[in-house]
C-alpha cells in the first residue's frame, strides 16, 4: 500500500515538473512579455507546441534566447524579427499583416460577403413569392 | 438544370484546390530558408580537430563548399554518412562539418569508426550557430558558393540522388574561379 502511494505521488512529481526551465527574469514586466513571446512563436522540432510548451532541445535554446534578447533590451518585434529571420514567417503563430498574407486575412471577410448576397438573394425571392401567392385568386390548392 | 450547375461547378472547384493540395503536401512539409541568397551568417566556432584554428564564416570563401550539420545522436546523420564519403571521393566540393550540441570525443570516435568525410569540422556545443543558421533538425545541407551565399539548402539525410539533382547542377552553372586551391585546414 504505502509502495503504491509512493508510485502514485511520484507520478504527480513528473506532471508538475515545468518543461520551461529558463531562468526567471529580473523583473514583472520582462516576465509577461517572455511568457508571451515564447506563446506565440513556434517550436521549429515538433511545429504545433509553442516554444513555451516544448520540451525539444532547440526549443529550450531559442527560449534561452528570447530571455537573452529581451535582456538586451530588445523591442517585442525586434526579437519577432530576429526569429523570422533565421526560420522564416513559419515560426510566428499569428501571420504578419502583409501583401503576402493578404488572401489569409481577407478570405473570411470576402466568404462572409458572399454567403450574405446568397442569404440576401434567397430572402429577395422568398419574400416575393409570398407577395405573388396572394395576388393569385386561380390558386386551387389554396381553396378549402 | 441550371438549379445543379453552380453547385456541381463548386463541387469541382473544391475538389481542384484539394487535390492541388494533397500533390504539394510533400514539399510543404519541408519549410524554405530565409538564409537562400543571402551571405552566411557570421561566426567563429572551435575547430575538432586543430583547436589552434578556429572555423570562421570569412573561411568559407572562395569556393564551392557543403556545410553539412550533423550530430553524434542523430540517426539520419549516420544513413547519410555512406553518400557523404563519396561526395568527398568525388573530390569536386569540399565538406564543412558542423557537429551540433555534441561532445567532441563522441564525434572523433564517430568519424574514426565510420571514415571521416569532412575538410574541416566545426564543433557547436552550445547550438547558438546552429539557429543562426536556421537549423531546426539534423541533418541539414548547405550549398555555399564561392563568394560566401548560401545557394540551396536540403533537409533530412543527402542522398545520391539529392545531390545529383539538386547541388552538382548549381555548381556547374557557376565553377569556381580558382579551381583547385583549396583552403589551409585539413
Amino acid at each position: 500500500m504505502r509502495a503504491l502511494l509512493l508510485c502514485v505521488a511520484l507520478a504527480l512529481t513528473g506532471v508538475a515538473a515545468a518543461v520551461d526551465t529558463t531562468q526567471p527574469l529580473p523583473s514583472p514586466g520582462l516576465q509577461q512579455r517572455y511568457y508571451q513571446l515564447t506563446h506565440e512563436l513556434r517550436c521549429m522540432q515538433c511545429q504545433n507546441e509553442a516554444l513555451a510548451d516544448s520540451s525539444a532541445s532547440l526549443a529550450a535554446d531559442l527560449r534561452v534566447q528570447v530571455r537573452e534578447l529581451l535582456l538586451a533590451g530588445q523591442s517585442d518585434d525586434q526579437i519577432r524579427d530576429h526569429m523570422v529571420a533565421r526560420y522564416g514567417e513559419f515560426i510566428l503563430f499569428r501571420p504578419r499583416m502583409s501583401w503576402r498574407n493578404a488572401w489569409l486575412w481577407g478570405a473570411p471577410t470576402l466568404l462572409m460577403l458572399v454567403g450574405l448576397i446568397i442569404g440576401g438573394r434567397i430572402l429577395y425571392a422568398r419574400s416575393r413569392l409570398v407577395g405573388s401567392d396572394e395576388a393569385d385568386p386561380n390558386d386551387e390548392s389554396r381553396a378549402s | 438544370m441550371n438549379r445543379f450547375l453552380l453547385p456541381l461547378a463548386a463541387f469541382v472547384l473544391l475538389l481542384v484546390v484539394l487535390l492541388v493540395g494533397l500533390r504539394r503536401a510533400p514539399e510543404k512539409s519541408i519549410l524554405p530558408s530565409p538564409l537562400i541568397g543571402k551571405p552566411v551568417p557570421q561566426f567563429t566556432l572551435p575547430n575538432l580537430f586543430d583547436t589552434t584554428q578556429p572555423v570562421s564564416a570569412e573561411s568559407l570563401k572562395g569556393r564551392w563548399l557543403l556545410v553539412n550539420v550533423w550530430g553524434t545522436w542523430c540517426v539520419e546523420c549516420r544513413a547519410e554518412h555512406q553518400v557523404l564519403l563519396q561526395i568527398k571521393q568525388q573530390g569536386r566540393v569540399p565538406i564543412l562539418g558542423i557537429d551540433w550540441k555534441d561532445q567532441n570525443e563522441d564525434a572523433l570516435a564517430w568519424l574514426t569508426q565510420l571514415g571521416n568525410p569532412y575538410e574541416r569540422v566545426a564543433t557547436d556545443g552550445d547550438g547558438r550557430v546552429a539557429i543562426d543558421w536556421g537549423v531546426y533538425g539534423a541533418p541539414e545541407s548547405f550549398l555555399i558558393s564561392p563568394a560566401g551565399t548560401v545557394v540551396y539548402k536540403h533537409i533530412g539525410a543527402m542522398t545520391e540522388q539529392v545531390w545529383d539533382s539538386e547541388f552538382l547542377p548549381r555548381v556547374d552553372a557557376a565553377p569556381a574561379r580558382v579551381p583547385g586551391t583549396t583552403g589551409s585546414g585539413s
